[in-house]
Protein backbone atom coordinates (compact mmCIF):
# COMPACT_ATOMS: atom_id res chain seq x y z
CA UNK A 1 0.00 0.00 0.00
CA UNK A 2 1.47 3.67 -0.50
CA UNK A 3 -0.07 6.84 0.78
CA UNK A 4 -3.61 7.73 2.19
CA UNK A 5 -4.89 10.90 0.95
CA UNK A 6 -8.20 11.56 3.79
CA UNK A 7 -10.13 14.83 2.09
CA UNK A 8 -11.13 17.62 4.42
CA UNK A 9 -13.90 19.85 4.22
CA UNK A 10 -13.82 22.96 5.95
CA UNK A 11 -16.19 26.12 5.34
CA UNK A 12 -14.90 29.71 5.78
CA UNK A 13 -11.59 28.94 7.53
CA UNK A 14 -13.93 26.12 10.04
CA UNK A 15 -13.09 22.46 10.23
CA UNK A 16 -16.42 20.48 9.28
CA UNK A 17 -16.82 17.91 12.38
CA UNK A 18 -16.23 14.80 9.42
CA UNK A 19 -12.67 16.03 8.84
CA UNK A 20 -11.60 14.65 12.03
CA UNK A 21 -13.74 11.69 11.80
CA UNK A 22 -11.78 10.95 8.40
CA UNK A 23 -8.09 11.95 9.65
CA UNK A 24 -8.69 9.49 12.45
CA UNK A 25 -9.12 7.01 9.45
CA UNK A 26 -6.41 7.67 8.04
CA UNK A 27 -4.63 8.08 10.85
CA UNK A 28 -5.54 4.81 12.11
CA UNK A 29 -4.71 3.07 8.78
CA UNK A 30 -1.61 4.30 8.14
CA UNK A 31 -0.12 3.12 11.83
CA UNK A 32 -1.50 -0.75 10.78
CA UNK A 33 -0.02 0.04 7.34
CA UNK A 34 3.27 2.18 7.60
CA UNK A 35 2.35 4.31 4.80
CA UNK A 36 2.20 8.13 5.42
CA UNK A 37 -1.72 9.67 6.34
CA UNK A 38 -2.11 12.84 4.24
CA UNK A 39 -5.00 14.93 5.00
CA UNK A 40 -5.46 17.72 1.98
CA UNK A 41 -7.23 21.03 2.38
CA UNK A 42 -8.41 23.45 -0.03
CA UNK A 43 -7.79 27.42 0.84
CA UNK A 44 -6.72 26.35 4.51
CA UNK A 45 -4.08 27.86 6.47
CA UNK A 46 -1.09 26.10 9.11
CA UNK A 47 -3.51 26.69 11.64
CA UNK A 48 -6.45 24.17 10.37
CA UNK A 49 -3.07 21.91 9.81
CA UNK A 50 -2.24 21.68 13.59
CA UNK A 51 -5.49 20.69 14.69
CA UNK A 52 -5.87 17.95 12.21
CA UNK A 53 -1.90 16.67 13.19
CA UNK A 54 -4.22 16.21 16.33
CA UNK A 55 -5.70 13.14 15.10
CA UNK A 56 -3.14 11.67 14.20
CA UNK A 57 -2.01 12.31 10.17
CA UNK A 58 1.64 13.13 9.44
CA UNK A 59 1.02 15.36 6.82
CA UNK A 60 -1.52 18.29 5.97
CA UNK A 61 -1.16 19.33 2.25
CA UNK A 62 -3.16 22.72 1.39
CA UNK A 63 -4.03 23.41 -1.77
CA UNK A 64 -4.44 27.37 -2.14
CA UNK A 65 -6.46 28.09 -5.11
CA UNK A 66 -8.82 30.99 -6.61
CA UNK A 67 -10.10 28.83 -8.79
CA UNK A 68 -10.89 26.67 -5.76
CA UNK A 69 -12.71 29.77 -3.95
CA UNK A 70 -16.07 28.59 -5.05
CA UNK A 71 -16.70 24.53 -5.25
CA UNK A 72 -17.33 22.73 -8.51
CA UNK A 73 -17.27 19.33 -8.00
CA UNK A 74 -14.77 18.37 -11.36
CA UNK A 75 -12.17 21.19 -10.55
CA UNK A 76 -11.74 19.51 -6.82
CA UNK A 77 -11.44 16.53 -8.28
CA UNK A 78 -8.69 17.01 -10.92
CA UNK A 79 -6.59 18.56 -8.42
CA UNK A 80 -6.83 15.66 -6.28
CA UNK A 81 -5.79 14.12 -8.85
CA UNK A 82 -2.65 15.53 -9.41
CA UNK A 83 -1.84 16.05 -5.47
CA UNK A 84 -2.65 12.02 -5.38
CA UNK A 85 -0.41 11.15 -8.19
CA UNK A 86 2.31 13.13 -7.03
CA UNK A 87 2.08 12.46 -3.73
CA UNK A 88 1.60 8.60 -4.77
CA UNK A 89 -1.87 7.93 -2.64
CA UNK A 90 -3.63 4.88 -3.62
CA UNK A 91 -6.17 5.18 -0.95
CA UNK A 92 -8.67 8.05 -0.95
CA UNK A 93 -10.90 8.74 1.99
CA UNK A 94 -13.71 11.50 2.30
CA UNK A 95 -16.57 12.08 3.93
CA UNK A 96 -19.92 11.13 2.69
CA UNK A 97 -21.58 14.86 2.86
CA UNK A 98 -23.02 16.01 0.10
CA UNK A 99 -20.01 17.29 -1.69
CA UNK A 100 -17.95 14.29 -0.46
CA UNK A 101 -20.60 12.13 -2.57
CA UNK A 102 -20.40 14.02 -5.33
CA UNK A 103 -16.57 14.29 -5.62
CA UNK A 104 -15.35 11.01 -5.15
CA UNK A 105 -16.74 8.79 -7.68
CA UNK A 106 -15.75 11.41 -9.70
CA UNK A 107 -11.85 10.80 -8.27
CA UNK A 108 -12.15 7.28 -8.83
CA UNK A 109 -13.06 7.27 -12.62
CA UNK A 110 -10.27 9.76 -13.26
CA UNK A 111 -8.20 6.83 -11.27
CA UNK A 112 -10.24 3.83 -12.90
CA UNK A 113 -10.54 2.53 -9.25
CA UNK A 114 -13.42 1.04 -7.41
CA UNK A 115 -15.28 3.14 -4.77
CA UNK A 116 -17.46 2.77 -1.88
CA UNK A 117 -19.93 4.68 -0.56
CA UNK A 118 -20.90 5.42 3.13
CA UNK A 119 -18.94 3.03 4.75
CA UNK A 120 -19.54 2.50 8.40
CA UNK A 121 -16.66 0.26 9.32
CA UNK A 122 -13.12 -0.30 7.99
CA UNK A 123 -10.68 -2.90 8.80
CA UNK A 124 -7.28 -4.70 7.30
CA UNK A 125 -7.43 -7.64 6.71
CA UNK A 126 -4.49 -9.43 5.03
CA UNK A 127 -3.51 -5.87 3.62
CA UNK A 128 -7.06 -6.07 2.03
CA UNK A 129 -8.95 -3.10 3.53
CA UNK A 130 -12.37 -4.47 4.42
CA UNK A 131 -15.10 -2.06 4.61
CA UNK A 132 -19.02 -2.94 5.79
CA UNK A 133 -21.42 -0.65 4.12
CA UNK A 134 -25.40 -0.42 4.79
CA UNK A 135 -27.44 -1.24 1.30
CA UNK A 136 -31.16 -1.34 0.89
CA UNK A 137 -31.49 1.39 2.91
CA UNK A 138 -29.42 -0.37 6.00
CA UNK A 139 -31.76 -3.13 5.94
CA UNK A 140 -28.51 -5.60 5.45
CA UNK A 141 -24.94 -4.64 5.33
CA UNK A 142 -22.28 -6.21 2.78
CA UNK A 143 -18.43 -6.34 3.56
CA UNK A 144 -16.80 -5.66 0.34
CA UNK A 145 -13.57 -4.32 -1.00
CA UNK A 146 -12.08 -3.15 -3.84
CA UNK A 147 -10.02 -5.00 -6.52
CA UNK A 148 -8.34 -1.75 -8.45
CA UNK A 149 -4.85 -0.86 -7.31
CA UNK A 150 -6.36 2.56 -5.74
CA UNK A 151 -9.42 3.04 -3.45
CA UNK A 152 -11.57 5.08 -2.79
CA UNK A 153 -13.99 5.19 0.19
CA UNK A 154 -16.45 7.68 1.87
CA UNK A 155 -17.19 7.78 5.47
CA UNK A 156 -20.93 7.78 6.82
CA UNK A 157 -20.67 10.88 9.21
CA UNK A 158 -21.06 10.57 13.03
CA UNK A 159 -20.29 6.60 12.72
CA UNK A 160 -16.03 6.86 12.68
CA UNK A 161 -14.95 8.55 15.97
CA UNK A 162 -12.47 11.13 16.27
CA UNK A 163 -9.50 9.94 18.38
CA UNK A 164 -6.54 12.10 19.37
CA UNK A 165 -3.76 10.33 19.09
CA UNK A 166 -0.91 13.51 17.93
CA UNK A 167 1.44 12.57 15.80
CA UNK A 168 5.32 12.55 15.47
CA UNK A 169 5.72 13.57 12.23
CA UNK A 170 4.07 16.92 11.41
CA UNK A 171 4.78 18.09 7.64
CA UNK A 172 2.76 20.80 6.40
CA UNK A 173 2.97 21.52 2.47
CA UNK A 174 1.34 23.45 0.12
CA UNK A 175 0.65 22.20 -3.10
CA UNK A 176 -0.86 24.29 -6.42
CA UNK A 177 -2.36 22.32 -8.67
CA UNK A 178 -2.64 23.37 -12.84
CA UNK A 179 -6.22 24.65 -13.15
CA UNK A 180 -7.71 26.94 -15.37
CA UNK A 181 -11.39 28.54 -14.55
CA UNK A 182 -12.65 25.84 -17.85
CA UNK A 183 -12.17 23.22 -15.32
CA UNK A 184 -15.09 24.78 -13.14
CA UNK A 185 -17.84 23.27 -15.25
CA UNK A 186 -20.51 23.82 -12.65
CA UNK A 187 -20.56 27.39 -10.73
CA UNK A 188 -21.85 27.78 -7.69
CA UNK A 189 -23.85 31.41 -8.37
CA UNK A 190 -25.33 31.50 -4.94
CA UNK A 191 -26.05 29.53 -1.50
CA UNK A 192 -28.67 29.50 0.86
CA UNK A 193 -28.52 28.91 4.37
CA UNK A 194 -31.20 27.42 6.67
CA UNK A 195 -30.48 30.47 9.54
CA UNK A 196 -29.18 29.32 12.53
CA UNK A 197 -30.29 25.44 12.25
CA UNK A 198 -28.34 22.92 12.29
CA UNK A 199 -28.31 19.98 9.83
CA UNK A 200 -30.14 16.65 10.84
CA UNK A 201 -26.70 15.27 8.90
CA UNK A 202 -24.56 16.99 10.89
CA UNK A 203 -26.20 16.65 14.59
CA UNK A 204 -25.15 14.76 17.57
CA UNK A 205 -28.84 14.55 18.58
CA UNK A 206 -31.99 15.43 17.06
CA UNK A 207 -35.69 15.45 17.61
CA UNK A 208 -38.16 14.64 14.74
CA UNK A 209 -41.40 14.54 14.79
CA UNK A 210 -44.32 13.10 12.72
CA UNK A 211 -47.95 13.40 12.13
CA UNK A 212 -48.24 12.80 16.19
CA UNK A 213 -47.88 16.02 16.52
CA UNK A 214 -51.02 17.01 15.17
CA UNK A 215 -49.94 20.44 13.23
CA UNK A 216 -46.91 22.74 12.46
CA UNK A 217 -48.18 25.00 15.17
CA UNK A 218 -46.64 22.03 17.70
CA UNK A 219 -43.62 22.26 16.23
CA UNK A 220 -41.94 24.84 18.86
CA UNK A 221 -42.21 22.09 21.46
CA UNK A 222 -39.55 20.72 19.49
CA UNK A 223 -37.45 23.34 18.54
CA UNK A 224 -37.53 24.23 22.16
CA UNK A 225 -36.02 20.83 23.14
CA UNK A 226 -33.60 20.97 20.69
CA UNK A 227 -32.53 24.19 21.41
CA UNK A 228 -32.17 22.73 25.21
CA UNK A 229 -29.80 19.93 23.68
CA UNK A 230 -28.49 21.91 20.90
CA UNK A 231 -29.52 19.19 18.73
CA UNK A 232 -31.49 19.54 15.35
CA UNK A 233 -34.97 19.38 14.05
CA UNK A 234 -35.54 16.55 11.81
CA UNK A 235 -39.02 15.45 10.61
CA UNK A 236 -41.34 12.44 9.06
CA UNK A 237 -42.01 11.95 5.03
CA UNK A 238 -45.96 12.09 6.35
CA UNK A 239 -45.19 15.52 7.72
CA UNK A 240 -43.12 16.80 5.19
CA UNK A 241 -45.42 16.33 2.37
CA UNK A 242 -48.15 17.71 4.51
CA UNK A 243 -45.69 21.06 4.10
CA UNK A 244 -45.69 21.24 7.64
CA UNK A 245 -41.88 20.35 7.97
CA UNK A 246 -39.17 21.65 5.03
CA UNK A 247 -37.77 18.62 3.23
CA UNK A 248 -34.37 19.08 3.89
CA UNK A 249 -35.56 17.79 7.60
CA UNK A 250 -36.77 14.75 6.39
CA UNK A 251 -35.37 11.29 7.77
CA UNK A 252 -35.77 8.03 6.07
CA UNK A 253 -35.12 5.96 2.90
CA UNK A 254 -36.42 9.35 0.75
CA UNK A 255 -34.77 12.03 3.23
CA UNK A 256 -31.76 11.56 4.88
CA UNK A 257 -30.06 9.01 6.50
CA UNK A 258 -28.87 9.49 10.21
CA UNK A 259 -26.70 8.02 12.66
CA UNK A 260 -26.58 10.75 15.61
CA UNK A 261 -25.67 9.43 19.57
CA UNK A 262 -29.48 10.41 20.47
CA UNK A 263 -32.26 10.23 17.83
CA UNK A 264 -35.70 11.72 19.73
CA UNK A 265 -39.08 10.30 17.37
CA UNK A 266 -42.39 12.08 18.84
CA UNK A 267 -45.05 10.96 17.03
CA UNK A 268 -43.93 8.82 14.37
CA UNK A 269 -44.79 5.21 13.81
CA UNK A 270 -41.78 3.72 13.41
CA UNK A 271 -42.43 3.30 9.69
CA UNK A 272 -40.11 0.87 7.62
CA UNK A 273 -38.93 3.72 5.26
CA UNK A 274 -38.46 6.11 8.80
CA UNK A 275 -36.67 3.46 10.17
CA UNK A 276 -34.38 3.20 7.22
CA UNK A 277 -33.09 6.66 7.75
CA UNK A 278 -31.98 6.44 11.69
CA UNK A 279 -32.02 2.74 12.31
CA UNK A 280 -28.25 3.06 12.53
CA UNK A 281 -28.36 5.93 15.91
CA UNK A 282 -26.25 5.17 18.68
CA UNK A 283 -29.06 5.69 21.07
CA UNK A 284 -33.20 5.91 19.81
CA UNK A 285 -35.82 7.45 22.13
CA UNK A 286 -39.87 7.59 21.07
CA UNK A 287 -42.38 9.40 22.73
CA UNK A 288 -45.88 7.64 20.81
CA UNK A 289 -49.66 7.41 22.11
CA UNK A 290 -49.72 3.75 20.88
CA UNK A 291 -48.09 1.44 23.85
CA UNK A 292 -48.46 -0.73 20.08
CA UNK A 293 -46.70 1.60 17.20
CA UNK A 294 -43.47 -0.21 15.50
CA UNK A 295 -41.47 2.35 16.36
CA UNK A 296 -41.31 0.71 20.39
CA UNK A 297 -39.62 -2.27 18.64
CA UNK A 298 -36.28 -0.28 17.85
CA UNK A 299 -36.16 2.13 21.03
CA UNK A 300 -33.91 1.89 23.84
CA UNK A 301 -36.36 4.21 25.83
CA UNK A 302 -40.44 5.02 25.16
CA UNK A 303 -42.91 6.67 26.48
CA UNK A 304 -46.35 5.95 26.02
CA UNK A 305 -48.24 9.08 26.08
CA UNK A 306 -49.24 12.11 24.21
CA UNK A 307 -46.31 13.83 22.63
CA UNK A 308 -47.59 17.47 23.22
CA UNK A 309 -47.87 16.59 26.95
CA UNK A 310 -44.65 14.98 27.30
CA UNK A 311 -42.51 17.39 25.24
CA UNK A 312 -42.63 20.57 27.54
CA UNK A 313 -41.97 18.50 31.09
CA UNK A 314 -39.28 16.53 29.71
CA UNK A 315 -37.53 19.92 28.05
CA UNK A 316 -37.98 21.16 31.77
CA UNK A 317 -36.74 17.83 33.13
CA UNK A 318 -33.89 18.53 30.79
CA UNK A 319 -32.98 22.09 32.00
CA UNK A 320 -32.38 21.14 35.27
CA UNK A 321 -29.43 18.75 34.66
CA UNK A 322 -28.00 21.24 32.20
CA UNK A 323 -28.57 23.52 34.76
CA UNK B 1 -34.45 19.00 -26.77
CA UNK B 2 -33.81 15.02 -26.33
CA UNK B 3 -33.34 13.73 -22.99
CA UNK B 4 -32.06 10.71 -21.67
CA UNK B 5 -33.35 9.72 -18.26
CA UNK B 6 -31.37 6.39 -16.44
CA UNK B 7 -33.71 3.85 -14.27
CA UNK B 8 -32.78 1.31 -12.18
CA UNK B 9 -34.77 -1.54 -11.12
CA UNK B 10 -34.91 -1.52 -7.22
CA UNK B 11 -37.08 -3.87 -4.31
CA UNK B 12 -40.45 -2.09 -2.95
CA UNK B 13 -39.31 -0.05 0.13
CA UNK B 14 -41.57 -2.00 2.28
CA UNK B 15 -39.92 -5.06 1.11
CA UNK B 16 -38.44 -7.67 3.87
CA UNK B 17 -34.95 -8.35 3.05
CA UNK B 18 -33.80 -11.55 3.29
CA UNK B 19 -30.03 -13.14 2.42
CA UNK B 20 -30.05 -15.32 -0.62
CA UNK B 21 -28.35 -18.95 -0.52
CA UNK B 22 -25.15 -17.50 -1.91
CA UNK B 23 -24.06 -15.19 1.68
CA UNK B 24 -23.76 -11.89 -0.87
CA UNK B 25 -27.04 -11.09 -2.06
CA UNK B 26 -30.43 -10.75 -1.02
CA UNK B 27 -33.01 -13.78 -1.55
CA UNK B 28 -35.43 -12.17 -4.86
CA UNK B 29 -38.03 -14.96 -3.86
CA UNK B 30 -41.35 -13.01 -3.13
CA UNK B 31 -39.89 -9.86 -3.53
CA UNK B 32 -41.62 -6.95 -5.32
CA UNK B 33 -39.63 -4.83 -7.65
CA UNK B 34 -40.37 -1.26 -8.72
CA UNK B 35 -39.16 1.73 -10.46
CA UNK B 36 -36.02 3.62 -8.12
CA UNK B 37 -38.10 6.48 -6.54
CA UNK B 38 -35.37 8.85 -7.36
CA UNK B 39 -35.45 7.81 -10.59
CA UNK B 40 -38.92 8.83 -10.77
CA UNK B 41 -38.28 11.94 -10.26
CA UNK B 42 -36.22 12.25 -12.40
CA UNK B 43 -38.07 10.98 -15.49
CA UNK B 44 -41.41 12.91 -14.31
CA UNK B 45 -38.77 15.89 -14.52
CA UNK B 46 -37.95 14.96 -18.22
CA UNK B 47 -41.55 14.80 -19.32
CA UNK B 48 -41.89 18.16 -17.69
CA UNK B 49 -39.07 19.62 -19.81
CA UNK B 50 -40.01 18.15 -22.66
CA UNK B 51 -44.06 19.02 -22.46
CA UNK B 52 -42.28 22.43 -22.40
CA UNK B 53 -39.73 22.13 -25.36
CA UNK B 54 -40.63 19.20 -27.37
CA UNK B 55 -37.97 16.92 -28.09
CA UNK B 56 -37.19 13.16 -27.06
CA UNK B 57 -37.63 11.25 -23.67
CA UNK B 58 -35.57 7.96 -23.88
CA UNK B 59 -35.27 5.87 -20.50
CA UNK B 60 -32.28 3.59 -20.49
CA UNK B 61 -31.31 0.58 -17.89
CA UNK B 62 -28.64 -1.55 -17.55
CA UNK B 63 -30.00 -4.88 -15.92
CA UNK B 64 -31.30 -8.44 -16.84
CA UNK B 65 -34.02 -8.98 -18.29
CA UNK B 66 -36.43 -8.53 -15.67
CA UNK B 67 -35.19 -4.90 -16.09
CA UNK B 68 -37.90 -4.35 -19.21
CA UNK B 69 -40.58 -4.58 -16.51
CA UNK B 70 -38.43 -0.85 -14.84
CA UNK B 71 -39.20 0.28 -18.85
CA UNK B 72 -42.53 -0.38 -19.09
CA UNK B 73 -43.35 1.71 -16.11
CA UNK B 74 -40.86 4.65 -17.65
CA UNK B 75 -42.90 4.45 -20.72
CA UNK B 76 -46.13 4.13 -19.03
CA UNK B 77 -45.33 7.08 -17.13
CA UNK B 78 -44.57 8.77 -20.52
CA UNK B 79 -40.87 8.38 -22.05
CA UNK B 80 -41.08 7.83 -25.93
CA UNK B 81 -38.17 5.03 -26.08
CA UNK B 82 -36.53 2.52 -23.64
CA UNK B 83 -33.11 1.23 -24.15
CA UNK B 84 -32.26 -2.10 -22.56
CA UNK B 85 -28.63 -2.76 -21.84
CA UNK B 86 -28.91 -6.56 -21.42
CA UNK B 87 -26.65 -7.99 -18.86
CA UNK B 88 -27.30 -12.09 -18.45
CA UNK B 89 -27.40 -10.69 -14.55
CA UNK B 90 -28.07 -8.06 -12.12
CA UNK B 91 -24.63 -6.31 -11.95
CA UNK B 92 -24.33 -3.57 -8.73
CA UNK B 93 -20.86 -2.54 -10.12
CA UNK B 94 -21.05 1.22 -10.68
CA UNK B 95 -18.40 1.23 -13.28
CA UNK B 96 -19.98 -1.33 -15.02
CA UNK B 97 -23.18 0.54 -15.39
CA UNK B 98 -21.68 4.27 -15.66
CA UNK B 99 -19.42 2.24 -18.78
CA UNK B 100 -22.63 1.14 -20.38
CA UNK B 101 -24.59 4.34 -19.99
CA UNK B 102 -22.05 5.84 -21.61
CA UNK B 103 -21.57 3.61 -24.47
CA UNK B 104 -24.80 4.70 -25.38
CA UNK B 105 -24.99 8.12 -24.51
CA UNK B 106 -21.94 8.60 -26.68
CA UNK B 107 -24.46 7.97 -29.54
CA UNK B 108 -27.52 9.71 -28.87
CA UNK B 109 -26.01 12.52 -27.73
CA UNK B 110 -28.33 13.83 -25.41
CA UNK B 111 -29.10 17.62 -24.13
CA UNK B 112 -29.16 16.55 -20.71
CA UNK B 113 -29.08 13.17 -18.68
CA UNK B 114 -31.15 13.07 -16.15
CA UNK B 115 -30.62 10.37 -12.90
CA UNK B 116 -31.43 9.64 -9.38
CA UNK B 117 -29.81 10.98 -6.60
CA UNK B 118 -29.29 7.25 -5.45
CA UNK B 119 -30.54 3.50 -6.65
CA UNK B 120 -32.07 2.42 -3.54
CA UNK B 121 -30.58 -1.13 -3.63
CA UNK B 122 -26.68 -0.62 -2.91
CA UNK B 123 -27.11 2.98 -2.48
CA UNK B 124 -24.20 3.70 -4.07
CA UNK B 125 -24.63 7.17 -5.53
CA UNK B 126 -21.98 7.28 -7.33
CA UNK B 127 -22.99 6.60 -11.46
CA UNK B 128 -24.12 10.34 -11.82
CA UNK B 129 -20.51 11.65 -10.99
CA UNK B 130 -18.46 8.26 -12.93
CA UNK B 131 -20.81 9.40 -16.27
CA UNK B 132 -20.44 12.47 -16.22
CA UNK B 133 -15.98 12.11 -16.09
CA UNK B 134 -16.42 9.47 -18.51
CA UNK B 135 -18.69 12.10 -20.79
CA UNK B 136 -16.62 15.00 -19.40
CA UNK B 137 -19.95 16.46 -18.98
CA UNK B 138 -20.71 18.88 -16.09
CA UNK B 139 -22.59 17.35 -13.19
CA UNK B 140 -25.47 18.45 -10.34
CA UNK B 141 -26.41 16.06 -7.72
CA UNK B 142 -29.05 15.94 -5.11
CA UNK B 143 -31.12 18.14 -7.35
CA UNK B 144 -34.39 19.82 -5.31
CA UNK B 145 -35.39 22.57 -8.00
CA UNK B 146 -34.04 22.49 -11.75
CA UNK B 147 -34.49 25.72 -14.24
CA UNK B 148 -33.05 25.39 -17.79
CA UNK B 149 -32.99 26.88 -21.30
CA UNK B 150 -31.58 26.52 -24.22
CA UNK B 151 -28.18 27.16 -23.03
CA UNK B 152 -28.20 26.74 -19.57
CA UNK B 153 -29.15 24.91 -16.44
CA UNK B 154 -29.80 26.74 -12.87
CA UNK B 155 -30.24 23.92 -10.04
CA UNK B 156 -31.03 23.61 -6.79
CA UNK B 157 -28.97 21.41 -5.01
CA UNK B 158 -29.20 20.20 -1.27
CA UNK B 159 -26.41 20.19 1.31
CA UNK B 160 -25.48 20.22 4.76
CA UNK B 161 -26.97 23.50 6.53
CA UNK B 162 -28.98 24.61 3.14
CA UNK B 163 -28.75 24.79 -1.00
CA UNK B 164 -26.59 25.89 -3.51
CA UNK B 165 -27.41 27.40 -6.73
CA UNK B 166 -25.55 25.91 -9.01
CA UNK B 167 -25.14 26.76 -12.87
CA UNK B 168 -23.88 24.94 -15.59
CA UNK B 169 -23.57 24.74 -19.60
CA UNK B 170 -25.82 21.57 -21.08
CA UNK B 171 -25.82 19.38 -22.11
CA UNK B 172 -25.19 18.20 -18.33
CA UNK B 173 -25.48 15.29 -15.86
CA UNK B 174 -28.75 16.04 -13.22
CA UNK B 175 -29.25 13.55 -10.37
CA UNK B 176 -32.73 14.08 -8.69
CA UNK B 177 -33.56 14.40 -5.16
CA UNK B 178 -36.56 14.70 -3.70
CA UNK B 179 -38.65 17.63 -3.81
CA UNK B 180 -37.99 18.32 -7.13
CA UNK B 181 -41.14 17.70 -8.97
CA UNK B 182 -44.39 15.19 -8.21
CA UNK B 183 -43.90 12.53 -10.38
CA UNK B 184 -47.55 11.13 -11.92
CA UNK B 185 -48.89 8.15 -11.66
CA UNK B 186 -49.48 6.12 -14.87
CA UNK B 187 -53.23 5.63 -16.22
CA UNK B 188 -53.99 2.14 -16.93
CA UNK B 189 -54.81 3.26 -21.04
CA UNK B 190 -51.50 4.35 -20.52
CA UNK B 191 -49.74 1.31 -19.48
CA UNK B 192 -51.74 -1.27 -21.94
CA UNK B 193 -50.22 1.24 -24.59
CA UNK B 194 -46.70 0.47 -22.96
CA UNK B 195 -46.74 -2.75 -23.09
CA UNK B 196 -46.96 -2.56 -27.03
CA UNK B 197 -44.05 -0.29 -27.49
CA UNK B 198 -40.87 -1.64 -28.74
CA UNK B 199 -37.59 -1.78 -26.41
CA UNK B 200 -34.38 -1.47 -27.74
CA UNK B 201 -31.78 -4.59 -27.15
CA UNK B 202 -28.24 -4.04 -26.50
CA UNK B 203 -26.36 -6.34 -25.32
CA UNK B 204 -24.18 -4.95 -22.17
CA UNK B 205 -20.64 -5.31 -22.55
CA UNK B 206 -18.61 -6.57 -19.64
CA UNK B 207 -16.12 -4.64 -17.58
CA UNK B 208 -13.82 -6.41 -14.63
CA UNK B 209 -15.79 -5.41 -11.41
CA UNK B 210 -13.57 -3.10 -9.23
CA UNK B 211 -15.57 -3.56 -6.36
CA UNK B 212 -16.23 -7.27 -4.61
CA UNK B 213 -18.66 -8.15 -2.40
CA UNK B 214 -17.03 -10.76 0.43
CA UNK B 215 -20.81 -11.29 2.22
CA UNK B 216 -23.97 -9.74 3.21
CA UNK B 217 -25.29 -9.98 7.17
CA UNK B 218 -28.97 -8.49 8.27
CA UNK B 219 -28.00 -5.80 11.01
CA UNK B 220 -27.99 -6.68 14.31
CA UNK B 221 -28.59 -4.20 16.97
CA UNK B 222 -29.82 -4.56 20.47
CA UNK B 223 -31.82 -1.98 22.11
CA UNK B 224 -32.33 -1.97 25.30
CA UNK B 225 -36.24 -1.28 25.18
CA UNK B 226 -37.00 0.05 28.64
CA UNK B 227 -40.54 2.03 27.42
CA UNK B 228 -42.32 3.84 30.59
CA UNK B 229 -45.69 5.16 30.93
CA UNK B 230 -45.99 9.47 30.76
CA UNK B 231 -46.18 10.28 34.35
CA UNK B 232 -43.98 12.86 35.99
CA UNK B 233 -41.88 10.51 37.58
CA UNK B 234 -41.57 8.22 34.76
CA UNK B 235 -40.48 11.12 32.75
CA UNK B 236 -37.87 12.37 35.05
CA UNK B 237 -36.47 8.78 34.94
CA UNK B 238 -36.39 8.96 31.24
CA UNK B 239 -34.15 11.49 31.57
CA UNK B 240 -32.08 10.35 34.09
CA UNK B 241 -31.35 7.17 32.47
CA UNK B 242 -30.26 9.32 29.53
CA UNK B 243 -28.00 11.37 31.77
CA UNK B 244 -26.37 8.90 33.61
CA UNK B 245 -27.00 5.31 31.37
CA UNK B 246 -26.49 6.83 28.40
CA UNK B 247 -24.35 9.70 29.44
CA UNK B 248 -25.95 11.12 26.03
CA UNK B 249 -27.25 14.86 28.04
C1 LIG C 1 -41.33 5.07 -1.55
C2 LIG C 1 -41.58 5.56 -0.17
C3 LIG C 1 -40.59 6.27 0.48
C4 LIG C 1 -40.80 6.77 1.79
N1 LIG C 1 -39.79 7.46 2.39
C5 LIG C 1 -39.97 7.92 3.66
C6 LIG C 1 -38.94 8.64 4.34
O1 LIG C 1 -37.87 8.91 3.79
N2 LIG C 1 -39.16 9.05 5.61
C7 LIG C 1 -40.33 8.79 6.28
O2 LIG C 1 -40.47 9.20 7.43
N3 LIG C 1 -41.33 8.14 5.64
C8 LIG C 1 -41.18 7.70 4.36
N4 LIG C 1 -42.22 7.06 3.74
C9 LIG C 1 -43.55 7.10 4.37
C10 LIG C 1 -43.75 6.07 5.47
O3 LIG C 1 -44.21 4.89 4.88
C11 LIG C 1 -44.79 6.58 6.47
O4 LIG C 1 -45.98 6.87 5.79
C12 LIG C 1 -44.38 7.82 7.26
O5 LIG C 1 -43.09 7.64 7.81
C13 LIG C 1 -45.38 8.07 8.37
O6 LIG C 1 -45.10 9.26 9.04
P1 LIG C 1 -45.54 9.47 10.57
O7 LIG C 1 -44.91 8.43 11.39
O8 LIG C 1 -45.25 10.89 10.88
O9 LIG C 1 -47.12 9.33 10.49
P2 LIG C 1 -48.09 8.16 10.96
O10 LIG C 1 -47.69 6.86 10.38
O11 LIG C 1 -49.45 8.67 10.69
O12 LIG C 1 -47.85 8.03 12.51
C14 LIG C 1 -48.20 8.98 13.46
C15 LIG C 1 -47.88 8.38 14.81
O13 LIG C 1 -48.12 9.35 15.79
C16 LIG C 1 -48.75 8.74 16.91
N5 LIG C 1 -49.50 9.81 17.57
C17 LIG C 1 -50.65 10.39 17.19
N6 LIG C 1 -50.98 11.40 18.02
C18 LIG C 1 -50.00 11.45 18.94
C19 LIG C 1 -49.76 12.26 20.08
N7 LIG C 1 -50.60 13.25 20.41
N8 LIG C 1 -48.65 12.02 20.81
C20 LIG C 1 -47.79 11.01 20.48
N9 LIG C 1 -47.98 10.22 19.45
C21 LIG C 1 -49.06 10.44 18.66
C22 LIG C 1 -49.59 7.64 16.34
O14 LIG C 1 -49.77 6.63 17.31
C23 LIG C 1 -48.72 7.17 15.18
O15 LIG C 1 -47.85 6.12 15.59
C24 LIG C 1 -42.03 6.55 2.44
C25 LIG C 1 -43.02 5.82 1.78
C26 LIG C 1 -42.81 5.32 0.51
C27 LIG C 1 -43.89 4.54 -0.16
N1 LIG D 1 -28.61 -0.53 -13.45
C1 LIG D 1 -28.89 0.75 -13.75
N2 LIG D 1 -29.45 1.07 -14.94
C2 LIG D 1 -29.72 2.35 -15.25
N3 LIG D 1 -29.48 3.38 -14.44
C3 LIG D 1 -28.92 3.12 -13.25
C4 LIG D 1 -28.59 1.80 -12.83
N4 LIG D 1 -28.05 1.88 -11.60
C5 LIG D 1 -28.03 3.17 -11.26
N5 LIG D 1 -28.56 3.94 -12.25
C6 LIG D 1 -28.76 5.41 -12.25
O1 LIG D 1 -27.84 6.02 -11.38
C7 LIG D 1 -28.52 6.65 -10.30
C8 LIG D 1 -27.70 6.55 -9.04
O2 LIG D 1 -27.52 5.22 -8.69
P1 LIG D 1 -26.38 4.67 -7.74
O3 LIG D 1 -25.14 5.43 -8.06
O4 LIG D 1 -26.28 3.22 -8.06
O5 LIG D 1 -26.86 4.92 -6.34
C9 LIG D 1 -29.87 5.96 -10.25
O6 LIG D 1 -30.83 6.75 -9.62
C10 LIG D 1 -30.15 5.74 -11.72
O7 LIG D 1 -30.59 6.94 -12.34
Amino acid sequence: MKNILAYVESINGTIKRSAFEVATAAAQLKSKTKTNAIAVIINGNEEIANQLFEYGVDQVINIPSEILQKYSPQAVAKALYQLASAKECDTMLFPASSDGVELAPILAAKFDAGYISDIIEMNLENDDIIVKKPVYAGKSIIKAKVNSPVKVFSLRPNVFTPIKQVSDVKHYEVFSPELSSNDCKTIVVDTVKNEGKIDVKEADIIVSGGRGMKGPENFYLLEDLAKVLNAAVGASRAVVDAGWRPHSEQVGQTGKTVSPSLYIACGISGAIQHLAGMSSSKVIFAINKDKDAPIFKVVDYGIIGDALDVLPKLTDEIKKIKG
Amino acid sequence: MNILVAVSRVPDTTTKILIGNDGKSIDNNNVKFILNPYDEYALEEALQIREKNSGRVVAITVGPTENQETLRNALAMGADDAVHIKSKDENFDSFFVAKNIANYAKSFNPDLILMGKQSIDFDSLQVPSILAELLDLPVITIVTKLNLDSTKVIAEREVEGGKEIVESSLPCIISAQKGLNDPRYPKLPDIMKAKKKTIEEIPAQAFDNKVEVISMELPLRQRLNKIFNAGDDEIKEVVRLLHEESKLI
